[in-house]
Order: structure tokens, then sequence, then C-alpha cells
């Protein structure tokens, strides 16, 4: 069976490993650049990152992402439908081998080379971005985003690992419940793109209780305003810890209150903007704006999660992926055995 | 050898097609005595037959005492239904038989009339002897 | 002789209609069995019951002893050519005897490879590009050169031109007189059948109407005719399979295992397609005919 099983699938896993070695390429020869540039002690060195680098930083985290939804839809999807649909299940279940047997091994070929090949490509991305994730830790996320944000997050260490098993046996599932190939592959697509949105806010920030703080608001952390059309402010950031991901950033009032819209004054604080610097002198307004945040008791709260839970979230969030598969592949196993015809 | 042939509309079974046509074959002299009957396979191959069924005329062919089986070797011809005293009676009965066909189509009777005639003629005996 | 396939009132239901009910059957080892019926009759039902595709919904199936499908061991007993002689089209002739290797302990590879070599497939031709004869011939050889001890198939022929399915009934053939395996195929074309087969069951409607040996039956079903008469002048040891009349004439079609003693009627053989046609035409019997299988099928 293991011999059929790769008979069958070796053209598409063929496909993706072609696919790692380019981009393991490109990132093994890109890759001891961005080492040495930021080894040197290049004060700034964020902000000496090439225009390519960040191309390869961004497109392969995305790469990253998008690898997991692709087994399922490639590899998960058709893994059994095909099957079903050219009759071919037929021919292969009156082999002696049990449907169990057939299944459990198209299942572990498939889909250990799904977490494989997710893992290696993670493995390869972390190691090279590893620079840029550092230094972005240590900045406050200004120039690229912190390790442990949404974007970031999915895309090193060890949860892809979690996703693409997650992703293949979701593919497979969902191909045995449509018993049509293109069908499965369609919504396997949305209901993984969908679990992916979902899970960094609906799940992750709850693994762990969000920290909290609550700082006075002052000319030195203020990160932005955001205005109305007509120019008057009606909220305002400030920088979370540095590497957090920060997950709500509210004014308060004295009372504690969250505060819905900044009051009218609070215009004198906020910078002028691009092109009037000269026309409004307005440091001393806006001091004396900032000092009345101070003295009207307001201050703003910040929730985030700090960079040092990355590996504990990591490591739970791929539990949760792996176990969640593992409940799909019994479902597989079940309707396999007592459903399929 | 023989060579057999299947008639799939005489309502004859198949075995009983086999049957006879070793019987003709021996009555007509075209099988003598110590020839070899095809293989079953061959039968098989020949005439895409069931090979039960070729094993079921063999042996009733072997249980009426025309053929013996030999295994290994095959099954072959023991007996002959040539008769010598029967051979001698075909020829006057021929006789008879084309002299009334003369008599009937001088009656005005056609080829099937002739027939139809022949066959009712000839079952109503043959049932009368078995009732 | 111990059957090969034994059921006691199986039945299965799908979606609320039963494709096959109250089938007990016995089909003998040893025999090539015709499985005769007009499309929708349960006749794929009943096979898929036995290759252990399908659970049944009421009733029992053995199959050599075994429930259908229930391990390795009993897989290999019984090889199972499903309609349309499915193939892996991506995979060559050669690709599917080693499939055929890995997973059957019983795999004679030297039959496979001799059977494929005297059809001339070409080993390295994907399985997709082979014409609808040669797919079932290879599909056959997969189910030979597995050495089951039933070998059952669904409407082998039904897709092969007149030669291509002369030529396979003839492999098959071949393989029963040579490894004396036991064979159930189905056909909705008797003809397809009547030589090959010395065992018939007729399946219409979702019920067995008839099962026995070609020969009996063959022997104990008549054609009357004579003179017009009333049909319940008829002795009770005969069972008037069809009756069709004119105004001077009477011809039935009985069944009876006793002597037509009568001399009225001129008693005439039937072949087994008249005696077949007479079964699948044959109106609903009183009493039986209230079962939602029948309107399902007709």
């Amino acid at each position: 069976m293991i011999w059929l099983t790769w008979r069958q699938f070796r053209t598409q896993a063929a496909t993706v490993a072609a696919a790692l070695v380019v981009v393991a390429a490109i990132l093994a020869i890109t890759g001891p650049r961005l080492a040495v540039l930021s080894s040197a002690g290049a004060n700034p060195f964020l902000t000496r990152v090439s225009a390519a680098d960040s191309v390869l930083y961004y497109g392969s985290t995305a790469l990253v992402h998008l690898l997991p939804a692709a087994i399922g839809v490639f590899w998960g999807a058709p893994l059994v439908t095909r099957e079903l649909e050219l009759g071919t299940h037929r021919l292969v279940w009156n082999q002696s081998i049990t449907r169990t047997r057939w299944l459990a091994t198209k299942l572990g070929i498939a889909g250990l080379a799904a977490m494989a090949a997710s893992g290696l490509l993670s493995l390869a991305v972390t190691w090279w971005a590893g620079p840029i994730d550092a230094a972005a830790g240590a900045s406050g996320g200004e120039s690229f985003p912190a390790l442990i944000s949404p974007l970031i997050f999915g895309a090193r260490g060890i949860v892809p690992i979690g996703y693409a098993a997650f992703a293949f046996i979701l593919g497979v599932t969902i191909g045995l419940l449509a018993r049509r190939t293109v069908a499965a592959m369609a919504i396997t697509l949305a209901v993984f793109a969908a679990v992916q949105f979902a899970v960094p806010f609906a799940v992750r920030s709850h693994i762990i209780p969000a920290a909290e703080q609550t700082v006075t608001i002052g000319r030195t952390n203020v990160q932005s305003f955001r205005a109305n059309n007509s120019g008057q402010p009606q909220e305002l950031t400030v920088a979370g810890p540095p590497g957090a991901w920060v997950l709500s950033n509210e004014t308060i009032d004295s009372t504690g209150h969250a505060v819905a819209v900044l009051p009218a004054w609070t215009a004198d604080c906020m910078p002028p903007p691009p092109g009037q610097a000269r026309s409004r002198p307005n440091a001393p307004a806006a001091q004396a704006c900032f000092a009345k945040f101070a003295d009207l008791g307001y201050r703003q709260r910040v929730t985030y999660q700090p960079a040092d839970r990355f590996w504990v979230l990591q490591g739970v969030e791929t539990t949760l992926f792996l176990a969640l598969s593992a409940l799909l592949a019994r479902l597989c196993f079940w309707w396999t055995r007592h459903r399929l015809t | 050898m023989i060579e057999f042939h299947l008639d799939d509309r005489s309502g004859v079974s198949p075995y009983l097609q086999l049957v006879q046509q070793v019987r003709r074959a021996l009555r007509l002299g075209l099988l003598r005595e110590g020839d070899r009957l095809p293989t079953v396979r061959d039968v098989v191959a020949q005439v895409t037959i069931n090979p039960n069924t070729v094993l079921k005329a063999y042996r009733e062919l072997e249980h009426a005492g025309l053929v013996t089986a030999r295994p290994g070797a095959g099954t072959f011809v023991t007996a002959t239904l040539a008769d010598a005293t029967l051979t001698a009676a075909y020829g006057p009965l021929r006789q008879d038989l084309r002299r009334w066909l003369a008599k009937a189509r001088l009656a005005g009777l056609a080829d099937e009339d002739i027939e139809a005639l022949f066959m009712t003629t000839f079952q109503s005996a043959t049932q009368e002897d078995i009732a | 002789m111990t059957p090969v396939l034994r059921a006691r009132a199986l039945g299965k239901m799908y979606k609320q209609r039963w494709a096959l009910t109250g089938c007990t059957l016995d089909i003998p080892a040893g025999h090539v069995t015709g499985l005769v019926g007009p499309n929708g009759a349960g006749k794929s039902t009943l096979l898929n019951l036995a290759a252990g595709m399908l659970t049944p919904t009421s009733g029992t199936i053995e199959v050599c002893g075994g429930r259908p499908g229930s391990g390795p061991a009993q897989l290999a007993k019984v090889g199972f050519v499903a309609q349309d002689t499915p193939t892996y089209p991506g995979l060559t002739v050669a690709d599917h005897l080693q499939l055929g290797a890995r997973l059957n302990p019983g795999w004679d590879d030297a039959l496979a490879r001799h059977r494929i070599k005297r059809l001339a497939l070409d080993p390295a031709r994907p399985a997709g590009k082979l014409s609808g004869g040669q797919r079932a011939q290879l599909a056959l050889t997969l189910g030979i050169a597995k050495r089951p001890e039933l070998l059952m198939l669904d409407e082998p022929v039904a897709a092969l031109d007149p030669l291509a399915r002369r030529e396979f009934l003839q492999d098959l053939m071949d393989a029963v007189a040579e490894y004396g395996l036991s064979v159930v195929l189905s056909s909705h074309l008797i003809a397809d059948l009547e030589r090959v087969c010395d065992h018939l069951i007729v399946l219409v409607g979702s019920k067995v109407q008839v099962a026995g040996e070609v020969e009996d039956l063959l022997a104990v079903h008549h054609r009357l005719s004579g003179p017009r008469r009333d049909l319940s002048t008829l002795p009770a040891n005969q069972h008037v399979i069809s009756a069709s009349h004119t105004d001077r004439q009477t011809t039935l079609l009985v069944r009876t295992d006793d002597p037509i003693l009568d001399p009225a009627w001129s008693v005439g053989r039937l072949s087994l397609e008249d005696l077949v046609l007479a079964y699948l035409s044959r109106p609903a019997e009183p009493g039986h005919d209230h079962r939602p299988a029948r309107e399902v099928v007709r």
C-alpha cells in the first residue's frame, strides 16, 4: 500500500519539493548578507534593510502562510475524492487490504509529507528572518512587525507544522463528505482561510490572559492619532512594550472608563499635517495640550501579549491544531468504514 | 479430432449439444475408437463455454460407455456407434424415405408442408411411445 | 457442496427504497453463476453486499464462510470486478500488476504476466489509454491473479463490443477451467451468459424470482401449445409462468417436476433465454405486489 500511495502521490510531492528547493536556495544565498549586516553593529540595522530584502521578508512570510492552504487544497481534498470520482476505490478495496489500512497509509504518508514540507519551509524562513525579527522586537515594531504579532507569528517556529496537518486533514475530510474534488477544494480553502483569520483573535489572544499596563500620555510615547474628515481627533494610540502584540490601546478618563471620542482640545496635541509644519508653530500648544491630559487624569490603557510568550503560544497552538487534526482523522476513518461505498 | 460448435437458437442445452455432436460423429464414423477428444480447455477456448458443461458432457459420454478419461492423457473414444448392422439398414430405409418424399411431392406438398408433417408425426409417435 | 455465497433474508435499503429485499440464496461452489435481471433489479447491490462494499440493512450474508469485507483474509478470498471495470488512468499496465502484487498475499505474478503478454497489452501503457475491452481484461487479470476462491463480476461485458465480449468470456472460462474458481457474473442480457453459466439467478424488482442449475431449470420448464383452454383446468403440479391465448390456441410456459401427460399439448423445449424472459415479463404475483420495491424498479 505504501508503494501505491507513493506512486499516486509522487507528482504532487515532487512539485512541492521542487518549489521548496527553489525557495530554500534563494534564502540560503541572501540570508548570510542579512546576518552580516546585523552583526556589523550597524546602528539602525532595520533602516538599512534593502528593498529587495524587504520583499523577501514579506514574500517568504506570506509563503509560509500559504503553503498549508495549498497543501489542504491540492493534497488533502483530492486524496480520496479523486478515487471516488474515478471509481478506483472499488478496485483497491477489493485487493486484500482493509479500508482502514488503505486510509491509514494514505493519511500517514501524505500527512507526514505535509508536516515536513511546512516545517522545513518555516525553519528556513525563521532562520533567514532571524536578524530582522530580533531587531524588530527590540525596536518596538516601528519598521517591521513584532515576532508575536499575527502576521509573523503564524509564519515562524513550529505552528506551520500544525497548520499543515490541519489543512491537509481538513481537505481530506471535506473531500470525503463532498465526494467532489473541485467543490472540496473550494470549501477547504474557504474553511481554512476562515480558521486562519479567526484563530489569532478568537483563540490565540485568550490562551494566556493578556498583560495590561496603564501609562500616562506623553509626547514621547504617543504613536498615532486618528482624526475624522474635518481634522478632529477621535482616538490615539501609544507605543506598547517592545516586541509585544498589542491587543487593545484605549484612552481612559480619570474614572477609569474608556473614552469613546477624544475631547476637541486634543487637536492641539496632534502633529501638524505634512507640508504645513511651518505655518503652525504649535510646539508650546502641544506641550500644554499633553500637560492637560495629565491634569485631567487621562491615561492610556494597553493590553498585550508580551514578546517572551512567543514559544509558549507556539507550543499551545501547535498542540491545539494537531489535536484538531487527530479528531478529523478519526472522523475520516469512521466515515470510510461506515459511510463510504 | 472433432471440432465442436454451439447453436444458441436450437433450444438444446449446450451440454446436450456436445453429447449429440460426439454421438453423431461416432455414428457417422468421424470418430473412431482410440481417438482423443479435445481437452476441456480446448473446448472452452473453441466455443466459449463453461468448463463444467464440457465436463458434464464428457461424464455423460463416459457413463454411456463411449469414452474413457485417462488422467493426464485425455479422454479417448472406446466404442463406436457406427454399428455394421445399423449402417446396413440405412440404405433400404433411405430408399423408402426417398420414395415417400416423391409421393408427397406428387400429392402437391411443398417442402415446408413435408417438414411439418414429418415433425408432427415423428413427435406424436415418440410421445405415444413414452405414454 | 458448501455454498460459496449464502444469503438469508438479505435486504439493502437506500434512502427509503429497498434495492434488495428478502433475498435468500445459496450459490454452490465450483459453478459459474449468472445473475440476470433488468437494470435496477438489485444485481449490483447483491454483488456489492457480497464483496463487502455495502453493509446489509437487514438479514445476513456469508461469502466463502466469512462476513464480506471483514478483514484482509476475507478480502483475499473474494475477487470483485466492479461495474465499468475501474482502473487508475494514470498508472500503467505494469503498475497495476505491481499494485496487485503488493496488495495481495496470494498474488500469482507468473499468471498475471502471462495473461498480459497473451492479451498483447503494452505494460508501459497507462490504463487511461486502453480501450474498454483492454481495461476490462486488465481488471479481470487483477481479479484472477489474486487467486480468489470466488470471483464476482458486475456487468463485465456490458460496455464491450461483441468480439471483446467473446474474448473476455473465453478468458474467464479458461481461468475457471484452469483454477477451478467459482464465478458469479451479472448481466442484464441473458444472451451474454447463456453459454457460460451453469447456475442461474433471476432477479426482478429487487427480489429473487428463480434460482438453480441451468440444466435443472431447463428440465422442469416446458412450453405447451394446444387448443385454447382455461388455465384452471390444468393439473395442480403445473405452475404457469406465462400464458398467451388466441381464439383457438393457448401457449403456456409451465414449471413442473412431473412429465406432461395430456396428449392435447404439443410440448416444446425452451431455450434459457425464453425461460429468463418469461420470468422477467411475469406480472407481480398476487399478494406480493404491494411491496415498495416493486414500484421503484418498474
